[in-house]
């Protein structure tokens, strides 16, 4: 006491991990992220290229690979919007009002999450399927739901069903009613209040959703693979023809496919980092606590 | 226009939030609900804006039944307490909003619009303002354009839940002297909930004070100071030392000793009720006075305070006297004196129903 | 249901819920409760039977060891990456903060074929481990390594929120009384993030049970070696056994189902306590 410690025996604060130990801790948090998480990205790359540009180009310029990204767009195109009308909807009903179940629905929202990707495409197999519940009807009628793009598209938008709505239930819970109760007051009506202040208050949130739903979408490949039938050129998708050709030994083409999707991944991911940055206060996945069940 | 409240009664999953509440407001009135967190008031304020459905009873607007109207074509100005100012539009849009959003055929021209929302900007003092965002105001800021929303649907009543809430004490004043003035001029029928006191008694025209869904009573700010209709108002409004003392042949006793008139009360206990600058203390014996010895003594500014405790009955007094009262010959600690009430009110104890604790009370008492 | 709310002003109750009800049956409840009727045409001895075949149950032993195992070690990195990423600030953070993510982000596929090839004995990787014997790449251990990389996230997610509201006041609070580095993390630290901590393993672990296209193309995919859950479900369903297929998911949906339920008994559990403070 009273003797004023020399400078470098000073303690560290006490609220931190001496230096070592701390750059020990991210070191080791680092050289982890880096084998498990960047290796396959880097290795994606590597092996997409092993054989060229040229090898590259042609893969990805193949007529049934571009078929295959028509494919994966068109699914997107579809099962997207889908969910993010109900995504909307959902948010308005359980946001903005006070309701008996509300949390058991909020629940199954969420429950996709849960649900093995290869379940979900089981249980369109089950009921769409030849031997499936109206699958004898579907056949009278000449309809194809298995095996066919509307399979792809009810798996795609099954998988990907939470992901808008769990964005904007609880933001829109937080914004609360004052707000939209103002509007009213003022001699909104119902459309007008959603459109002029319920909407441009939710748009990060709701472009936020948007972006992993699509990007989930895009990616979907157990439950899909479950419905496709891989028909060659009809209901192969990206992932599925990614299979097929890692399947096929077609190692570099494969490589090459995947690495447009790797590229969607870094896309989104750097958007999401952006999104995040910009508009966190706007962002409901910013203050809720599990990053999300993707 | 007027209002009529008409035994309004609200329920929210068995609570009774509102138990049937009649008010009547007179055209151009400003009237404040006054009571505790819990009381009712802001429910109240909802009902009458059409943003609650009341479970029974009905709200008139100048004689016409209210619930018949959808909340759209009331006409009432809101100023919710957060303002619920919309964040991502400018000042200016938020004050436009509720005339860009009448029908075609209403819907005034573009250059009206404009001109019009100047105005208001300009009599709510924010007019260079227009093109900020409301994160970019101040609070007090926030509050006149939320006002001026209000006000350019040209509502035939205004209503303001807690509109000082959250604001500072200085702004707080400055805004309430403002909003008084804002009202002489405009005359418009206006309602106000506030659980500040010194805020209703200064803003009001009329104070309607509530406790736990009821109205316990409406009048004039002096005349609820200074005959509350119940202990809760007499508590609530200001302070009060609380007495219990009998009821004895129409005076009440404390001890021995008669202190005050009860005339028309039943014998029996009863809670007397005495504010602190309605007390004399003397070093002699007077009469109706009581004796007692001076615990402490506070200098507050332009007051001394002084804490007597009783020397027969337990309790304890708080007493305030002028300073300069106080200064010719000042009392000390330990001192005996005498003390008895100017005036006091008497209340039958069955009547004492202690008023609803609420942290909010203390700190603006 | 309407009687069931508490009247708004705000119009438009009825068909929002309306629609989002009508969806929600379409797309999910309906195929699902198929599954169950599905299930149900073996009756309860078939049922077992179906789900009790020697090959069954030694997938059921590998997709859930596999599972916890992933799910344990990300339990502690995760914890880890979540301590380093918002305790300390070092060049490239956000960065790796981006990264996290990376497993959400990359389809599974992709993932799949990069790291079969990562780790095959010629693979960047697998020839370094192939010297010292060890053999990932088509056996139960890469199907480990598939599910590690595909659950790390749900442990950070979970647990960075937590700790960014940990505030310092708390741990100096607990220094001013003397407590040492070690005690404050044990009395302190670790207490508030043990729920967060279990939240995130469970929600791994529930992903990694469920996992597909990423384990695939490194697992092998050999019958009572290296045969997931899910890819059993597949082959029966191409040997177009339903109802056997019905059945293995039947049982991976309760163990979803249950696992859902922990977390969210677990979440509502942190939630009040932390509203309590």
């Amino acid at each position: 006491m009273g003797q004023a410690t020399p400078r470098l025996l000073r303690p560290p604060p006490p609220t931190t991990e001496p230096f070592a130990v701390k750059w020990a801790l991210i070191g080791t948090a680092v050289l982890f992220m880096l084998l498990f998480l960047v290796m396959p990205l880097a290795a994606v790359l590597s092996e997409a290229f092993s054989r060229g540009i040229g090898t590259y180009w042609a893969a990805i310029t193949d007529p049934y690979t571009l078929k295959s990204v028509r494919l994966t767009l068109l699914v997107a195109a579809i099962s997207v919007p889908l969910n993010v009308a109900f995504g909307m909807t959902a948010a308005w009903a359980i946001a903005k009002f006070e309701f008996v179940g509300k949390s058991v629905l909020i629940t199954l929202i969420d429950l996709p999450f849960s649900v093995s990707p290869v379940i979900a495409g089981l249980i369109y197999v089950l009921m769409f399927g030849a031997q499936g519940w109206i699958g004898p009807w579907l056949i009278d009628h000449d309809i194809r739901i298995v095996f066919a793009v509307p399979g792809l598209i009810v798996a795609t938008t099954f998988v990907t069903f939470p992901f808008v709505a769990r964005e904007m239930i609880p933001l829109m819970q937080d914004q609360g009613t004052d707000e939209e109760e103002a509007a009213i007051l003022l001699g909104a009506s119902g459309w007008q209040t959603f459109w002029r202040v319920t909407l441009p208050n939710a748009k990060w949130a709701l472009l936020y959703g948007v972006l992993l739903c699509n990007a989930r979408a895009m990616g979907e490949f157990g439950a899909v693979a479950v419905v496709s039938g891989h028909v060659r050129g009809v209901t192969t998708t990206m992932p599925l023809q990614i299979e097929m050709l890692y399947n096929e030994y077609k190692f570099a083409a494969s490589f090459a496919v995947a690495s447009l999707l790797a590229l969607l991944a870094v896309v989104t991911l750097v958007v999401k980092a952006t999104l995040e940055w910009r508009f966190g206060e706007e962002l409901a996945a910013v203050h809720r606590a599990p990053g999300g069940k993707v | 226009m007027s209002i009529e409240v008409r035994g309004v009664e609200k329920e929210f999953g068995g609570f009774r939030a509102l138990d049937g509440v009649s008010l009547n407001i007179r055209e151009g009135e400003l009237v404040a609900l006054l009571g505790p967190s819990g009381s009712g008031k802001t429910t109240l304020l909802r009902v009458i804006a059409g943003l609650e459905y009341a479970t029974g009873g009905s709200v008139l607007f100048d004689g016409e039944d209210a619930g018949a109207r959808h909340v759209r074509e009331r006409r009432v100005g809101f100023v919710f307490q957060h303002y619920a100012l919309f964040k991502h539009m400018t000042v200016f849009n938020n004050v436009a909003f509720g005339l860009r959003v009448k029908a075609r055929a209403t819907r005034p021209s573009p250059e009206e619009i404009t001109s019009k929302v100047n105005a208001l900007l300009n009599l709510v003092q924010v007019e260079q303002f227009g093109s900020r965002y409301p994160s970019q105001l101040s609070g007090g800021q926030r509050q006149r354009v939320a006002l001026a929303r209000a006000l350019a649907i040209e509502p035939r009543v205004l209503l303001l839940d807690e509109p000082f809430g959250a604001l500072d004490a200085k702004v707080r004043k400055e805004l309430r002297r403002w909003l008084r003035g804002l009202h002489d001029r405009m005359g418009l029928t206006s309602v106000f909930v506030t659980h500040d006191q010194e805020e209703a008694m200064e803003l009001s025209d009329r104070v309607a004070v509530m406790n736990r869904g009821r109205i316990e009573q409406v009048g004039s700010p002096t005349e609820v100071y200074d005959s509350p209709a119940t202990p809760f108002v007499y508590e609530f409004l200001g302070n009060a030392n609380r007495l219990p003392c009998r009821i004895e042949h129409g005076s009440a006793r404390l001890g021995e000793t008669v202190f005050t008139d009860a005339t028309g009360l039943a014998d029996g206990d009863g809670v007397a009720f005495v504010r602190p600058h309605d007390i004399e203390v003397t070093s002699d014996r007077l009469a109706l006075s009581i004796p007692a010895t001076v615990k402490q003594v506070l200098i507050s500014g332009a007051v001394a305070k002084l804490e007597l405790t009783m020397d027969p009955a337990p309790g304890m007094i708080e007493v305030e006297l002028p300073r300069g009262a106080h200064w010719g010959a000042p009392f000390l600690a330990g001192q005996k004196v005498h003390w008895r009430a100017r005036t006091a009110r008497v209340f039958p104890a069955s009547a004492g129903a202690s008023p609803v604790a609420a942290p909010e009370v203390k700190a603006a008492g | 249901m309407f009687a069931l709310r508490r009247p708004s002003v705000l119009p438009g109750f009825g068909p929002t819920l309306g629609f989002a009800l009508f969806y929600l049956s379409l797309i999910v409840l309906i195929p699902l409760a198929g599954l169950f009727f599905k299930s149900a045409e073996l009756g309860w001895e078939g049922f077992v039977r179906a789900v009790s075949t020697p090959r069954v149950l030694a997938s059921f032993r590998l997709t859930f060891g596999a599972a916890f195992l992933a799910a344990l070690l990300n339990a502690f990195v995760g914890f880890l990456v979540a301590w380093v990423l918002t305790r300390y600030r070092f060049p490239g953070r956000r960065v790796i903060d981006g990264l996290v993510d990376l497993p959400f982000a990359l389809p599974t596929a992709v993932a799949g074929i990069a790291l079969a090839t990562l780790y095959a004995p010629n693979g960047w990787i697998g020839s370094i481990l192939d010297k010292v014997g060890i053999k990932v790449a088509y056996t139960p251990a890469g199907v480990w390594v598939a599910l590690v990389f595909i659950s790390l996230p749900f442990v950070v997610r979970t647990i960075q929120p937590v700790l960014q509201d940990l505030e310092p006041e708390i741990e100096e609070a607990s220094a001013s009384l003397g407590a040492r580095r070690w005690q404050t993390w044990l009395y302190v630290i670790i207490p508030v993030l043990l729920p967060a901590m279990i939240t995130g393993f469970s929600l791994a672990f529930a992903r990694a049970l469920g996992e597909y296209g990423s384990v695939i193309f490194i697992a092998g995919n050999l019958p009572f070696r290296s045969e997931i859950v899910p890819l059993l479900i597949f082959v029966q369903l191409e040997q177009y056994n339903y109802a056997g297929a019905a059945a293995i998911a039947t049982v991976m949906l309760m163990a979803s189902f249950i696992l859902l339920l922990i977390i969210n008994v677990l979440q509502r559990w942190t939630a009040r306590r932390h509203g309590a403070d």
